[in-house]
């Protein structure tokens, strides 16, 4: 199973669970599953088009999906998926 | 230019411990020297940054902030000490910078930076280190260093994650590197990301962050090791796990990328969904309304508070919760005068912003002080008459 890191402003949605197991093999079922499972997160990935969210980032082990295959990138057993969102304190 | 830079003897010992590095040396010092730096913000992230380039040597240091020092600074901004509070922090940040190292220039601007300024205070110097605490901020600083050429050392926080980067870094191939646009090409929508000040940090967590901004800022001065271009570090203070994630130019920025369309700073609180209202709205003071209640005037009286608060204490007001004023338009008169009122006064000039802007109205009153001023200079609530 691939792994989502959830990064600490958005564990407040994810029962403080760091990492969390995914069954989902591409990137949109992914963020399904994410969200199906912690709605509280729907916000803070998908925007109101229902696209995924320009202030949050989606890695696959440290690549950015953009330049990979967007929400249809694949997931492997030890692929490791980070959100980067936007923070702005200093 | 950096080779005709000379040191004092005192200079000479101050700097020894870098000098005698072998991969820095007196050139790598040299370059500190010559090098005019710009730090917008002197908080959490600014205080270790510029404790640090003060001490590193960096010839010319400019501070921005408009911001004066508070108790609850001091729990992460360890420039400031009990004594500088209550004084402007670009004052008190100059003074314990030169304390530190005498042997630099330290030029202060205290003003907030603005679209207005951005391109004539950053153009003398040669990186931009961004320790700003909002969305619009950044994104102004990002685009006047796009504008300028500049780069631009990155570094956020919030509660336990901290961010670091180098934005529109030129390589020794002429390249540049992405920007933040590249990274987030929009803000979130406002009140989705709380602030520092809203959801709180850990005071040590700008202490990491703001040392590695350090960091990189001298890198990028003296092209010593691998500049962090290109790459974003993310760092989580609970876990001790950090990662690296790979950056790329993103064709569609609006900036620098294929078809560019910004070509001057913008409006960025606009940008960003935080416009501060700039017309003024009508008013009207809770004695007038009053005068009016008694001498039958005809007008709609609407409340925009949430059903808790009516079901406390009310006026005999329609019940619109702000989040509804929009949807209930249609039922809120054009011809009369109309009043609109809240707690205090903040969430009706919302509703009347809203109600202008979307459906033009031009008959909204908004009751200054809210039902708290009614209460207290009229003293006649339904609910308790």
């Amino acid at each position: 199973m691939a792994t989502v890191i959830i990064p600490t402003p958005l564990r407040k949605f994810t029962n403080s669970t760091t990492r969390i197991p995914i069954l989902a093999t591409t990137i949109s079922a992914a963020i399904r599953e994410l969200t199906d499972n912690f709605p509280d997160l729907k916000k803070h990935l998908i925007d109101s088009d229902g696209k995924m969210a320009a202030f949050i980032n989606i890695f696959v082990d440290n690549e950015d999906i953009r330049y990979l295959d967007l929400e249809k990138t694949e997931l492997k057993d030890d692929t490791v998926i980070s959100i980067v969102p936007a923070i702005a304190g200093g | 230019m950096h080779q005709f830079i000379q040191f004092s003897k005192e200079e000479l010992t101050r700097y020894n411990r870098h000098i005698i590095i072998p991969e820095f040396g007196l050139a790598a010092q040299q370059k500190l020297k010559a090098a005019r730096v710009l730090v917008i913000g002197s908080g959490g992230l600014g205080s270790p940054l510029l404790l640090y380039l003060a001490a590193a040597g960096v010839g010319t240091l400019g501070l921005v902030d408009y911001d004066h020092v508070e108790d609850s600074n001091l729990h992460r901004q360890v420039l400031f000490g009990v004594d500088a509070i209550g004084l402007s922090k670009v004052d008190a940040a100059k003074e314990r910078l030169l304390n530190l190292n005498p042997h630099i220039n330290i030029n202060v601007y205290e003003t907030q930076l603005t679209a207005k300024n951005a391109l004539t205070l950053l153009k003398d110097y040669d990186v931009i280190a961004d320790g700003t605490d909002n969305f619009p901020t950044r994104y102004l600083i990002n685009d006047a260093c796009v504008i300028l050429g500049k780069t631009n050392v990155y570094a956020s926080i919030f509660q336990f994650e901290g961010q670091v980067t180098v934005f529109n870094y030129l390589n020794s191939q002429g390249e540049r590197g992405p920007n933040y646009r590249d990274l987030f090409s929009m803000p979130p929508p406002p009140g989705l990301v709380p602030s520092c000040a809203e959801g709180g940090v850990l005071g040590v967590l700008p202490g990491i962050i703001g040392s590695m901004q350090a960091l990189e800022v001298i890198k990028v001065i003296t092209g010593v090791g691998e500049i962090l271009n290109g790459r974003l570090f993310s760092f989580d203070a609970l876990t001790f796990e950090s990662r690296t994630f790979n950056l790329k130019r993103n064709p569609s920025n609006p900036l620098n990328g294929a078809n560019p369309t910004i070509t001057e700073l913008i409006d960025y609180e606009e940008f960003c969904g935080v416009k501060v209202v700039e017309q003024k709205i009508k008013e009207i003071t809770a004695r007038d309304l009053y005068d009016w209640q008694v001498r039958g005037e005809d007008f709609q009286l609407i409340d925009v508070r949430e059903l808790i608060e009516y079901e406390e204490v009310n006026i005999g007001a329609q019940l619109v919760p702000l989040s509804g004023i929009l949807d209930y338009a249609d039922s809120i008169s054009r011809e009369k005068k109309v009043v609109i009122h809240c707690k205090m006064g903040g969430r009706s000039a919302k509703a009347i912003r809203q109600l202008e802007d979307r459906w033009g109205f031009q008959n909204l009153y908004n009751l200054k002080g809210g039902i708290v001023a009614y209460i207290s200079e009229v003293q006649m609530p339904l609910g308790s008459r």
